[in-house]
């Protein structure tokens, strides 16, 4: 699609405004609807969409494969990570309360668990929101026909 | 009510086009207006983070990711045009054919009927004692917010009571991801 001048001009304009909504998703997800795996699809898309409209090379250039591959397990290793903090900080796997060891000492208050729970949700969001992400651009930038082909 | 219906008939109709059409590439297109149709039934359930789901997975992501796979190969089906040619002047292939149809229409009869009649076991919908109600549910409801501090107990029950699943559910993604490079990837030297 590289002579459709309107198609890139529209999404050259409209890709922040989605990456922006895709942020939002994930910042919310305690809020509203939404969270990692709406919030993560929806900036795969916008991605997906600036490879669509300017090809498969100039994609390759704003996410490299390697950036990608990168991506792809960073998210599950830093989920695990988070898991083994809590039992790090004294808790169960994954039991975001016990974070609170970390920034108050001795008997938490119950102002600290729900930051430490909220905070700990909010590490899970993100991390599954990088997964998805990743693992949906790679799959496209895989499943798509490439132009050297 | 009459809108809830309304909306399964085109969804109906939407799944029976999908598989009728010739052509790939409207056929993905088409599933994508039934994820999307299936999203504001979920919507007029009340299950948000359901239909939000619905309308960015299966709707958007899966659509494209399907046109993506179609890229790779022909856009219409192979041999479809001889395929339908089932009446033909020959007494014996006529009624195998006849057999044929016959056939399925008795599986699909039978499978309709076991499933209508599982339906009939359910519990009317937004029964307050329905089993879905009855054991976490209220525990969910009524204590997430003081006991994660998170407001949406959809949140609540997917990252903290149920992280783990949500451990699990991502592995799930990150192997597809995975999975994809290993096969589809040219490999290079």
């Amino acid at each position: 699609m590289k002579e459709h001048t309107v198609i890139r001009a529209v999404s050259r304009i409209l890709i922040p405004f989605i990456q922006l909504f895709a942020l939002y998703v994930i910042a919310h997800g305690d809020l509203g609807p939404g969270g990692g795996f709406q919030g993560g699809v929806i900036f795969g898309a916008s991605i997906i969409l600036y490879v669509i409209a300017f090809g498969m090379k100039d994609g390759r250039k704003v996410v490299a494969e390697k950036t990608s591959d990168i991506l792809n397990s960073t998210g599950v290793l830093l989920y695990v990570l988070i898991g083994l903090l809590c039992l790090l900080a004294g808790g169960a796997y994954l039991e975001y309360t016990s974070l609170a060891a970390f920034f108050s000492g001795g008997e938490h208050s119950e102002h600290a668990k729900h930051l430490a729970s909220h905070l700990g949700i909010y590490g899970i969001e993100i991390v599954i929101g990088i997964t998805v992400a990743a693992v949906m651009i790679t799959i496209f930038f895989e499943a798509a026909r490439h132009e050297d082909d | 009510m009459a809108l809830d219906l309304i909306l399964l008939i085109i969804i109906v109709i939407c799944a029976f086009a999908a598989v009728q059409m010739r052509d790939l590439l409207s056929a993905a297109l088409v599933l994508g207006a039934c994820s999307l149709i299936m999203a504001v039934i979920w919507t007029r359930l009340n299950a948000v983070d359901v239909a939000f789901t619905e309308a960015s997975v299966g709707a958007g992501i899966t659509t494209v990711l399907m046109i993506a796979a179609l890229s790779r190969t022909r856009r219409g089906e192979e041999g479809g045009e001889e395929r339908d040619m089932g009446w033909v002047h020959d007494g014996a292939a006529n009624k195998r054919f006849i057999f044929r149809h016959i056939a399925m229409l008795i599986v699909v009869l039978v499978t309709m009927g076991v499933l209508i009649y599982g339906t009939m076991d359910m519990p009317d919908f937004g029964d307050p004692d329905a089993p879905a109600h009855t054991h976490v549910a209220r525990r969910y409801i009524e204590k997430s917010r003081e006991e994660t501090g998170v407001k949406n107990f959809v949140t609540a029950v997917l990252v903290s009571y149920r992280g783990y699943d949500t451990l699990g559910e991502t592995t799930v993604i990150f192997t597809a991801g995975i999975a994809v490079v290993l096969l589809l990837r040219k490999q290079r030297r």
